[in-house]
C-alpha cells in the first residue's frame, strides 16, 4: 500500500508568522484573555497585520500606540518606521509609504487631525489603503486634550471610510478589518478607525486575542487600482493625460467622476466591512423599544446603560442602534431600526452633533418620529446613564422616578 | 525592474502610439553613460511640454531626464508650480502629492522601495519649483535633509511664483517688485544652497541651465551621492521669460548673465560625497 503523504503549503510572512486567512484570524483562531488598553490593542492588532510602515507623530493622547507600533519595528514586525517633523510631514511621509506598495498604519488626535488635513482627501483622490488609528481629543480652542470626538466631523467627507469603535475589543478587531476591507481592489481608499480617547486608549479592558505567531496575508500592491509608484510596472495611463492640467470639458468631467467614483468605493465597501465587523451596526436592549438610541462610539456604551437603567428601572421600553461605520454610513439599516419607535435621541461626545446631522439626513422623508440630538457633551465632560435618562424622561414627559 | 516594463505586447505593437513605441525602441535603458550628448539622436523621456515656449524650465527637464544613469529604476516626485504641468508627460513614475509635501512624500517612498527591494538601486529624485522647496514646503524640505533621506532635490528657481500670476517668493532677490510685493521685495533672497549645506546635504550645487553639460555632471553627481551617502540638492536658475520681461528666444542669454553674479557655480561636497564622486569617476561615470 502506497502511503501518500498529503502536503499544505504553508506561507510565512517576513517575520517568520504564519499567514492565515481574514476570516481564520478574526473568527476562527483560538483566543486568550488579556487585560490591555486601547493603545494596547493598536499595537497587537498592528502585530498580527503583516504592517510594512508607519510613521509617527507625538501628541496626546495616541502617543502611546504610536510608541508600541515603533517597539513593533524594532522588533521586526514592522518594515519602516520613524518619528515625522509633524502631522502634516507625517500624513505625507505614510502616503509616500503606500504610493510605493506597504502596507501603512499611522495614529493621530485632535488638532494633529486638522494639521494634516490637505492629506486625507489626497489619500482617497491616489487611492492609498492607509489606515489611520483616531484617538479623538477634540480641536482647539481653547487648548484642551480630553476626550471629545469633534474632529471626526471633518473628516467624514474627505473620501476615507470612517469607522468608530466602541472597546478596545472592537478596536483590534477593527484594525484588522480595516485593512481587509480597505484593501479590497474594488475599494482601495483609506480607512480612519476612531476611538474615544482616553475613554478607549488609556483604559484597560479584557481583550481576547488570537495568537501572535499568525498573520495577515501580506499587502499586494499589484492588486490595486492605481499602479504602485515602484517602476515595476508599466507608468499608468493616467500619468501620461492629465485630466486636471487641461482646461476643456472632459477633464472636468474627468476630476468629477473621480470624486464621484471615490465615494462609490466607499459604498462599495459595504458587503465586505458587514462580513468583517459582523454587521455595519450592533442591536441592543428591548427590540420593541419605543425609545431609540442611535450612537458610537463611548456615547453608545453609554446609552447601552441607560438602555438598562429604562427598561429595568424605569419601565421604558428603549434599544440602542449602535454604528460601527459613519462612512460607509447604515442608511437601511438606520432607516430600518426606526421602525416601531417614538422618539429617537443621538447622545454623542462633541458639541456640534455630527452623527445627529447623519441621522437625520437618512431619515428625512422616511420617518415623522422626532429625532432628538442630546444629551450632548464636549471638552472632556462625561456623560453619566443617569444624565441620559434623566433628559429621555424629561422629553418624553415621564416622571423621573429612580435616578437624579 | 527596469526596462521590460516598457515591452510592447508584440500583438498589440501596431496599435500603439508612435511615442509608446519609441520609448521601447529609441529610448536609452540601461546605460548609465547616457548624458545629454544623446538628446538629439535618442527619444526623450518627456513628451511635448506644456510649458511657455522658451522657457528654461523645459530645457533643465530635458537635460536632467537625459542625464538620470539609473532612468529604468527612478521615481521622480514634483509639487504644484509649471513644474507640475509637465510631469504627466514623462515616461517614469511620477507622484504630484500637493503643494510643500515633496520631500515628505519621496522619503516615504525611499524608504519602502529600500525594504521592499533590498538589492536594487531605486533612486528617488524631487523636482519641485522655488515657491514648493524654500517657502510653503521649507519645513519638509529641511526635515528631509536633517533625517538624512536618500534622496536628490532639485529645486528650479525662477524667483517668482510663476504658475500662480508672478508672486514673490522666498527667492525673489530683495527689491524686486513682483505682484505681492508692491514696491519692491523687502527681504534678501534665501540662500537655500546655504541652508541645504548647514542642514546636512552632502553635495550642493548652485548653477544656472546654460550649460547642458554642467547639468549632466551635477545630476548625475548628486544622484550617485545620494544613493551611497545622503541628500543631495541642486539649486538651478530657470528664469521666467514672462515674468522678467523677456522674450521666448531670451532665456539663455539671461542665464548667461546671471552665471558671472548670483547663479555663479557653486558646488560643495563633504567628504563622502568626494570618496563616491571618485570611485564614480575612476569607474568612468562622471
Amino acid at each position: 500500500m502506497s502511503q501518500q503523504v498529503k502536503t499544505e503549503k504553508v506561507r510565512y510572512n517576513r517575520m517568520g508568522q504564519k499567514i492565515v486567512s481574514p476570516d481564520y484570524l478574526l473568527f476562527e483562531a483560538p483566543r486568550t484573555k488579556h487585560f490591555i488598553t486601547g493603545s494596547e490593542a493598536v499595537k497587537e492588532a498592528a502585530k498580527r497585520a503583516s504592517v510594512d510602515a508607519s510613521i509617527s507623530y507625538p501628541i496626546t493622547p495616541q502617543s502611546e500606540a504610536a510608541h508600541m507600533l515603533g517597539e513593533l519595528w524594532r522588533e521586526g514586525y514592522i518594515g519602516v518606521y520613524f518619528r515625522g517633523e509633524s502631522e502634516f510631514g507625517v500624513m505625507s511621509e505614510i502616503a509616500g509609504c503606500a504610493m510605493a506598495g506597504a502596507r501603512t498604519i499611522t495614529t493621530t488626535s485632535g488638532p494633529g487631525t486638522l494639521r494634516a488635513m490637505e492629506l486625507f482627501p489626497m489619500w482617497a483622490g491616489s487611492r492609498l489603503p492607509i489606515q489611520l488609528v483616531l484617538m479623538a481629543r477634540g480641536i482647539n480652542s481653547p487648548l484642551s486634550i480630553q476626550p471629545d470626538n469633534l474632529e471626526m466631523y471633518f473628516l467624514l467627507d474627505t473620501g476615507c471610510m470612517v469607522w468608530h469603535a466602541e472597546t478596545a475589543q472592537e478596536l483590534f478587531d477593527m484594525i484588522i478589518a480595516g485593512f481587509v476591507v480597505a484593501e479590497q481592489p474594488d475599494v482601495h481608499v483609506p480607512v480612519i478607525t476612531a476611538i474615544d480617547g482616553f475613554f478607549i486608549s488609556h483604559t484597560r479592558e479584557a481583550v481576547y486575542l488570537p495568537p501572535d505567531d499568525i498573520a495577515l496575508p501580506p499587502y499586494d500592491p499589484y492588486k490595486a487600482p492605481m499602479p504602485p509608484i515602484d517602476m515595476e510596472m508599466p507608468p499608468g495611463r493616467f500619468m501620461r493625460d492629465p485630466f486636471v492640467m487641461k482646461s476643456n470639458y472632459i477633464s472636468y468631467a474627468t476630476h468629477a467622476s473621480w470624486q464621484f467614483e471615490v465615494r462609490a468605493a466607499i459604498e462599495r465597501a459595504k458587503p465586505y466591512a458587514k462580513h468583517y465587523l459582523r454587521g455595519l451596526v450592533e442591536h441592543f436592549g428591548d427590540p420593541e423599544g419605543e425609545v431609540l438610541f442611535i450612537a458610537s462610539g463611548t456615547a453608545a456604551a453609554q446609552a447601552k446603560e441607560a438602555t438598562q437603567i429604562l427598561i429595568h428601572e424605569e419601565g421604558v421600553k428603549a434599544r440602542v442602534l449602535r454604528i460601527k461605520t459613519i462612512r460607509p454610513f447604515p442608511t437601511e439599516e438606520v432607516r430600518e431600526a426606526v421602525k416601531g419607535a417614538k422618539y429617537v435621541f443621538v447622545p454623542e461626545f462633541n458639541v456640534i452633533g455630527w452623527l445627529e446631522r447623519e441621522v437625520k439626513r437618512a431619515l428625512y422623508g422616511h420617518t415623522d418620529i422626532p429625532i432628538f440630538g442630546t444629551p450632548r457633551v464636549g471638552g472632556g465632560m462625561t456623560m453619566p446613564p443617569e444624565y441620559i435618562v434623566q433628559e429621555v424622561l424629561k422629553i418624553i414627559g415621564k416622571e423621573v422616578k429612580h435616578v437624579g | 525592474m527596469s526596462v521590460k516594463i516598457f515591452k510592447i505586447n508584440e500583438e498589440l505593437k501596431e496599435y500603439m502610439p508612435q511615442e509608446i513605441v519609441d520609448l521601447e525602441e529609441k529610448a536609452t535603458w540601461g546605460n548609465p553613460k547616457r548624458g545629454v550628448m544623446d538628446l538629439p539622436y535618442a527619444k526623450e523621456l518627456v513628451e511635448e511640454h506644456s510649458l511657455c515656449a522658451g522657457c528654461p524650465e523645459s530645457a533643465a527637464f530635458r537635460y536632467i531626464l537625459a542625464s538620470l544613469p539609473n532612468p529604468e529604476d527612478t521615481i521622480i516626485v514634483n509639487s504644484t508650480g509649471c513644474t507640475s504641468l509637465v510631469f504627466p508627460h514623462i515616461a517614469l513614475h511620477t507622484v504630484h502629492p500637493l503643494f510643500g509635501n515633496q520631500n515628505a512624500v519621496a522619503s516615504g517612498i525611499k524608504r519602502v522601495l529600500e525594504w521592499r527591494f533590498p538589492d536594487k538601486v531605486k533612486d528617488v529624485v524631487v523636482i519641485a519649483g522655488d515657491g514648493a522647496t524654500i517657502d510653503i514646503g521649507l519645513d519638509c524640505t529641511l526635515q528631509s535633509f536633517f533625517r538624512q533621506e536618500k534622496i536628490t532635490t532639485i529645486c528650479f528657481d525662477n524667483e517668482v511664483y510663476a504658475n500662480t500670476g508672478g508672486q514673490d517668493s522666498g527667492a525673489t532677490p530683495k527689491g524686486m517688485e513682483f505682484k505681492m510685493a508692491p514696491g519692491g521685495k523687502q527681504w534678501d533672497k534665501v540662500p537655500m544652497w546655504q541652508l541645504a549645506i548647514d542642514s546636512g546635504c552632502h553635495y550642493v550645487a548652485r548653477l544656472t541651465v546654460s550649460s547642458p553639460k554642467k547639468v549632466e555632471q551635477v545630476v548625475k553627481k548628486a544622484i550617485y551621492v545620494a544613493r551611497e551617502v545622503g541628500p543631495t540638492y541642486i539649486h538651478l536658475y530657470t528664469p521666467c521669460i514672462l515674468e522678467i520681461g523677456l522674450n521666448a528666444d531670451q532665456g539663455l542669454w539671461e542665464m548667461r548673465q546671471r552665471d558671472k553674479e548670483r547663479f555663479k557655480f557653486f558646488e560643495y561636497m563633504s567628504d563622502e560625497a568626494k570618496e563616491v564622486i571618485k570611485k564614480k569617476k575612476e569607474e568612468g561615470l562622471l
